[in-house]
């Protein structure tokens, strides 16, 4: 055994004459004083981040928005005054509010958004499902991701709407089309933002994780997928967007009575009759759920993550 | 593995238990790469941690240093000999703090209690007792994002305390932070280390650091890493790095380990 000499020893035994140069404090008073540099140590290197009171938040967020579209409706409505185009092939915001409200007061209008929403929820929430089951089986198998991760990044740069012809085929005007579509388009997305997620990981935290015992399943759960979760957001926020974009054009083109009417066959009513008031207020729409969707649902949850790991700037 | 608590006081390292090291590295090399190709890292390395001793491992870069931790760790294993740690799988900590930025502080120390077995009834009071072990009692709930350098690294030490293992290996955990805070984590780790029965392995290239720290501080040569020299340092703690014996030894010490790097000049 190479050392001799207990902590006990150490710690109490008197000083000898090397280190007589400086003068030995009980280990009570040096435990004091330790106490007290620490704390002011951490109070000098602690920074209080004052958060800004909340009606200035939303002040600051909403009114450059706002002047924006205050200006492009400015815009168009002085184009529409000085008649660039005839007025049936550009009318006013006015009349694009006027068609958006018979449709309202023929109390028909929620029906359609709910319709495409429902549709749009389902076949995002069956993406995730699908997505990530497949995201992780990419991630962490070796052959699997050698064999199909070109492929699945190939696929997110192929336009969904190629696969509508091909589900027509398979599942004829149905329900099952649409989803098809829905999930041929989102799948890949959801699945490669996880990839990306577990990609990204520190090593670090693997290591961390497996000295204080976190291997095999255990290490999945406590680490990987925490670790992964802001690329995961990303994926999923994604692949709603494409989601939303695919189901519009499966909608456009799968049209058939006995489904249910969507945003996407509103549309292509309105084309049928050319009536551009009509497809204009249509398209509003789509483009209103589709933001309001990443705004009321996707911002919240990543900036709550982002902020909690402080990978948020504050500017 | 025995249920000593951390808090319990000083005892002679016989009481321990009938294992007379906590850690034994015995004639271990490693290389790495293919046959033929091979890079010998570590080269018949033989060292024994006593229960409760405080080791410091001090050589330049290319010595092995952290090869040998992981290997100590277990996250690697040996291409020769063998490493013994009779006090279950040791507890690590880094350069960096590696604490999970997902996780507050205290839920940090909770999951290494979880992934131990402590019940979940008891596992808050064991996160709050060691943070108070560490002088973080007010952390619990903070983001690791909101703490100092310093801080982030007591949690991890705290974190590492969390394993109840009766080994603590350290991979230069005191490099990236400034003079003043590392100095008072010395006095930090040295206080830990005396209120608790752990044994320390410690690697640095900072010979101050090695000396102000230690009971025995073994030089490493480098490629291969091999052992160079051994000092017991009988300095009584607690110690200053500004101490004149402490500067003293370590004016020793410097000297051995400029003239192995010396040699690696010469052809």
């Amino acid at each position: 055994m190479a050392s001799t000499e207990t902590k006990a020893q150490s710690a109490a035994g008197p000083a000898d004459d090397a280190a007589g140069a400086t003068t030995v404090a009980t280990p009570d008073d040096a435990s004091g004083d330790l106490a007290g540099l620490e704390a002011g140590l951490d109070a000098l290197e602690s920074t209080v981040v004052a958060r800004q009171p909340w009606l200035r938040t939303v002040a600051s967020k909403t009114f450059p928005p706002l002047i924006a579209i205050a200006i492009v409706l400015g815009l168009w409505q002085l184009a529409y005054h000085f008649q660039v185009k005839p007025h049936y092939l550009l009318p006013s915001p006015v009349d694009v509010a006027r068609s958006l409200q018979e449709k309202w007061l023929e109390g028909t209008l929620l029906g359609y958004v709910w319709t495409s929403i429902s549709r749009g929820g389902l076949g995002f929430l069956a993406s995730v499902a699908l997505g990530t089951v497949l995201g992780l089986i990419v991630a962490r198998v070796k052959a699997v991701r050698s064999a199909i991760g070109p492929i699945l990044s190939g696929l997110q740069s192929l336009p969904s709407v190629a696969w509508v012809p091909a589900a027509i085929i398979w599942f004829g005007l149905s329900d099952a089309t649409i989803y098809a579509v829905v999930l041929l388009g989102a799948v890949p997305s959801i699945a490669n933002g996880l990839v990306a997620g577990v990609d990204q990981i520190s090593p670090l935290y693997l290591r961390a994780g497996r000295t204080i015992g976190a291997t095999g399943l255990a290490g999945v759960r406590f680490v990987l997928l925490p670790a992964a979760l802001p690329g995961y957001i990303a994926g999923l926020k994604q692949g709603w967007a494409f989601s939303w974009r695919s189901l519009m054009a499966a909608e456009l083109i799968v049209n058939a009575p006995d489904l249910g009417t969507g945003l996407g066959q509103l549309l292509e009513q309105g084309r049928e009759i050319g009536d551009l008031s009509w497809v204009l207020s249509a398209i509003l729409l789509i483009l209103i759920v589709g933001i309001g969707i990443e705004l009321l649902i996707f911002a919240p949850i990543e900036r709550r993550v982002l902020r909690s790991r402080g990978l948020l700037v504050k500017s | 593995m025995t249920t000593t608590t951390l808090t319990k006081q000083p005892a002679p390292a016989a009481s321990a238990g009938t294992v007379p090291y906590a850690a034994r590295i015995d004639h271990v090399s490693k290389s790495f790469g293919r046959p033929g190709a091979q890079q010998h890292v570590l080269d018949d390395i033989s060292i024994d941690v006593a229960p409760g001793e405080f080791v410091c491992l001090l050589g330049a870069s290319g010595c092995g240093k952290s090869t040998l931790l992981n290997l100590v760790a277990g996250l690697d294993a040996p291409s020769a000999g063998s490493i013994e740690t009779p006090g279950g799988r040791p507890a690590l900590m880094f350069q960096e703090h590696a604490l999970f930025p997902w996780l507050t502080a205290g839920r940090n120390i909770e999951l290494a209690l979880r992934l131990r077995g402590v019940p979940r009834a008891e596992r808050r009071a064991e996160a709050e007792r060691l943070l108070e072990l560490v002088r973080l009692g007010g952390a619990y709930g903070k983001r690791v994002h909101e703490l100092s350098g310093g801080m982030r690294q007591r949690v991890a030490m705290a974190r590492a305390l969390a394993q109840d293992s009766q080994l603590l290996l350290m991979d230069e955990p005191f490099a990236a932070l400034d003079a003043i805070t590392r100095d008072v984590l010395h006095d930090e780790l040295t206080r830990i280390w005396r209120e608790t029965d752990l044994s320390v392995l410690f690697v640095t290239h900072n010979v101050r650091e090695a000396v102000r720290l230690a009971q025995r501080v073994v030089l490493l040569s480098s490629r291969p890493g091999r052992i160079a020299r051994e000092w017991q340092v009988d300095i009584p703690q607690p110690r200053r790095i500004e101490d004149a014996a402490v500067a003293d030894l370590s004016v020793e010490i410097t000297e051995q380990l400029r003239g192995e790097i010396r040699r690696h000049g010469q052809h």
